[in-house]
């Protein structure tokens, strides 16, 4: 038998059995699903309004960045293209976590901060949770700044500087890539916390409700944070391999690291 | 009396092993993920209602109705649908020019280990 015909016959396995778990996975754990962001009226109206001032400027910031970039360098834009729809489709994926018992989804934000920076990522991020508290009942119109920061803010700036810190430590693109989607979803929930026992806590004292909320977390987005970790690292690493004339183009490596 | 194994026998042990093991771990991971969606009483609730709502609830605030509600019968299930087939569309088409074009050639192109 050719090598080639035997490769064939094992990657067709490895197709089939991607797809057997894949089936199991529709069959056995999708149910009804939920994911998170703030929904509409969780946070009083001044703490709603805090947060959209919060998440303004950073909007602004990434349209003008967005705008710039976009003048001197149209081929831009098919990235940016990609990295909003990866960030709508991510964020809007309820993943059922058998640990847990309950669904959560991922971000996206800490990809799309290593591959198109992290302010373009909050106007990406913007645009995501928009679509989604308009036409899915996905998070809310007040709470969408509170949405932007904890996602796009946090996630997008967390997810860039992890990666940006281990790759100056000559840290591998897939241990880097890994934590940074871990620390980036990590850092959207850890800010969800700090929003919500703000915005509910009354008269009550802040610290220990955040922790109540924290710990409420962990259950569910431990396990998936490291999933996210895992799909940040394998992109990454298939860019690496694939385009890394594109990530050079898009600073994320220098031309000399390419392979 | 000394038990010696040959490097080669302990290779050929350990690729055998190895395979069995991780299928072994996999069957273990079906199995759990099986029993925890069947006995589970609350089943697959996102963390917007077992942790979001459950605390805004106990602090005197709930979620309202959304501006455009499409949590009605299945047309939530159909937007999403939608909302799937175009954004999966998007990241598809883009992927595959990202990733299955060829890359032009750089200037001072070397090899590298690392990554």
């Amino acid at each position: 038998m050719q090598p080639n015909s035997i490769f064939k016959i094992q990657h067709s396995k490895r197709l089939l059995l991607t797809l057997l778990l894949a089936v199991y996975c529709l069959l056995f754990t999708a149910s009804n699903v939920h994911a998170m962001h703030l929904s509409e009226g969780i946070l009083p109206l001044g703490w709603a309004a805090f947060w959209s001032v919060i998440a303004a400027p950073f909007v602004a910031w990434g349209l003008w960045q967005m705008k710039k970039i976009a003048a001197v360098d149209i081929s831009f834009k098919p990235l940016v293209g990609l990295m909003a729809a990866v960030v709508f489709i991510i964020s809007c994926m309820p993943i059922p976590v058998p640990s847990a018992g309950t669904c959560s989804h991922p971000c996206g934000t800490g990809i799309s901060g290593i591959l198109v920076g992290p302010v373009i990522s909050i106007l990406i991020t913007a645009a995501a949770l928009l679509m989604q508290a308009l036409f899915l009942a996905h998070g809310g119109l007040s709470t969408w700044g509170a949405d932007i920061v904890s996602m796009g803010v946090m996630g997008s700036f967390t997810g860039f500087l992890t990666f940006k810190a281990l790759r100056s430590m000559k840290t591998s693109m897939a241990v880097a890539g890994f934590m940074a989607g871990l620390f980036a979803d990590w850092a959207t929930y850890f800010t969800t916390s700090v929003e919500l026992a703000s915005g509910i806590r009354g008269d009550l004292p802040f610290m220990p409700l955040f922790w109540k909320i924290l710990i409420a977390f962990i259950p569910t987005q431990l396990p998936l944070g490291l999933l996210e970790g895992a799909m940040t690292a394998g992109m990454v690493t298939l860019l690496y391999k694939k385009r890394p004339d594109l990530l050079v183009k898009m600073r994320v490596i220098r031309p000399e690291e390419a392979l | 009396m000394k038990f010696r194994v040959r490097s080669s026998e302990f290779r050929e042990l350990k690729s055998k092993s190895i395979p069995l093991l991780v299928r072994f771990l996999i069957a273990i991971v079906l199995l759990l993920g099986f029993l925890s969606f069947a006995f589970s009483t609350d089943k697959w609730s996102g963390v917007d209602e077992t942790v979001v709502e459950k605390f805004a609830k106990e602090h005197g605030r709930e979620a309202r109705e959304p501006l455009i509600n499409t949590d009605q019968g299945d047309l939530l299930i159909f937007l999403f649908l939608i909302a799937g087939a175009v954004g999966g569309f998007a990241a598809g088409y883009y992927w595959r020019m990202l990733v299955a074009e060829k890359a032009p050639k750089m200037k001072g192109q070397k090899q590298n280990s690392r990554g």
